[in-house]
């Protein structure tokens, strides 16, 4: 170890953090500071303009992602961080928008805004850090959880069926669906920096340990424990079908980039309809995307 | 062999800031080189943090940096600590 003061060395991914409230609320062993770690430094391997970037959150333990980000980022309320997100891509189509949510917030609470804005295939690029737990009001069963675990609300195990979140985002017309656990730190870093570079609805699984309520419930071990478990259990099959990559409690996880393909975004569409339908009377409406 | 040959120079070096470090030990469990270890003494929170126990074998790849989840540790090449004595351009440029 050096002295870091006398050579003036910050840690690279600092100057986007805002710096006055490090350090985060996050428990010891928690996986959703290595997520913003691979974003901060995807963002900055991106060549994005970073005046032209917005990052928006839902509530939960993810949705403080925006307070710790040092860009202009909003905290919106619970479940309806995609519908602000959509609103402010459609008002200012130079920026571009990333929604930092969680499971619960983005799956459950905002479930139906995940559904329609992957249909009409807004301009988003959506970070969904599933710890199959409410980790903030205190280990409620999520719809992502799977069968089997315990719960504060599912005291003798789970039987709700859970989610599959990248079959739910495929099926409803993503562009780019990758999935990573926290273990994968250069893959999630590589996954999001492509999305970034992406135009249309790119959604990101990253699966994240829950130390304090999944874990501990279920006798799991902290989170090195769950993060060696991801490194024994993980399966890397890029392009798989969607369908087969459901998760199962300790089982096998399905990790890779499942889809990557062209469609046109809600702006696209909207300026080609238009532009058939009043010919030269339209100005196409649009903007650079961040791309400055 | 002369003395200074069979001394193998570390490549790399970590920078720790103690104070934030919540001792979640991924850094110590998954960095390539197994060169870090837990200390004996506590933080000012009561955590103990890692340390560079074998500093001959980190080669600086920054992995315990990506995967840190407090951002309190970073991995840095000596070649470009060196670059960084001699001319005053930041280590990593900020971009954008």
């Amino acid at each position: 170890m050096s002295d870091d003061l006398a050579l003036d060395i910050q840690n690279p991914v600092m100057q986007l953090l805002r710096q006055d409230r490090i350090p985060h609320i996050w428990c010891p062993g928690c996986g959703i500071g290595t997520t913003v770690n691979c974003f901060v430094r995807a963002m900055l391997e991106s060549g994005l303009n970073l005046d032209n970037v917005a990052v928006v959150s839902g509530i939960g333990c993810t949705g403080r992602v925006a307070g710790y980000i040092n860009l202009d980022s909003f905290h919106t309320t619970h479940g309806r961080a995609i519908p602000f997100a959509t609103g402010m891509k459609l008002a200012n189509p130079n920026l571009k928008v990333i929604v930092y949510s969680g499971d619960g917030d983005l799956s459950a609470i905002g479930g139906n805004h995940f559904i329609h804005a992957a249909r009409r295939n807004m301009d988003l690029m959506v970070v969904c850090v599933t710890n199959f737990t409410y980790g903030m009001t205190g280990g409620q069963v999520a719809p992502t959880t799977p069968l089997g675990p315990t719960q504060t609300t599912m005291p003798y195990g789970n039987f709700e069926n859970p989610f599959n979140l990248p079959f739910l985002a495929d099926a409803c017309g993503a562009v780019y669906v990758a999935r990573w656990t926290v273990f994968h730190v250069r893959q999630l870093a590589k996954a999001m920096k492509e999305g970034l570079s992406k135009r249309g609805f790119v959604f990101i699984e990253a699966i994240s340990p829950c130390p304090t309520l999944y874990s501990r419930r279920n006798r799991l071990g902290d989170g090195a424990d769950q993060l060696k478990y991801y490194k024994e259990r993980s399966i890397v099959k890029n392009g798989a079908d969607t369908k087969d990559v459901g998760l199962t409690f300790q089982g096998d996880i399905t990790v890779g980039k499942f889809v990557d393909r062209e469609r046109p975004t809600w702006l696209d569409s909207m300026n080609g309809h238009f532009s058939t339908h009043f010919k030269e009377k339209y100005k196409i409406y649009g903007g650079s995307h961040g791309e400055d | 062999m002369s003395e200074i040959e069979s001394v193998r120079k570390g490549k790399g070096t970590i920078f720790l800031r103690k104070e934030v470090c919540k001792g979640c030990s991924f850094c110590i469990d998954f960095c390539p080189t197994h060169c870090l270890e837990f200390s004996i003494e506590f933080n000012q929170k009561g955590y103990h943090f890692p340390l560079l126990a074998r500093p001959l074998d980190c080669t600086g790849c920054d992995l315990c940096g990506l995967y840190c989840p407090d951002f309190a540790i970073f991995g840095v090449k000596i070649k470009d600590l060196e670059k960084r004595r001699t001319s005053p351009e930041p280590l990593i440029p900020a971009k954008g």
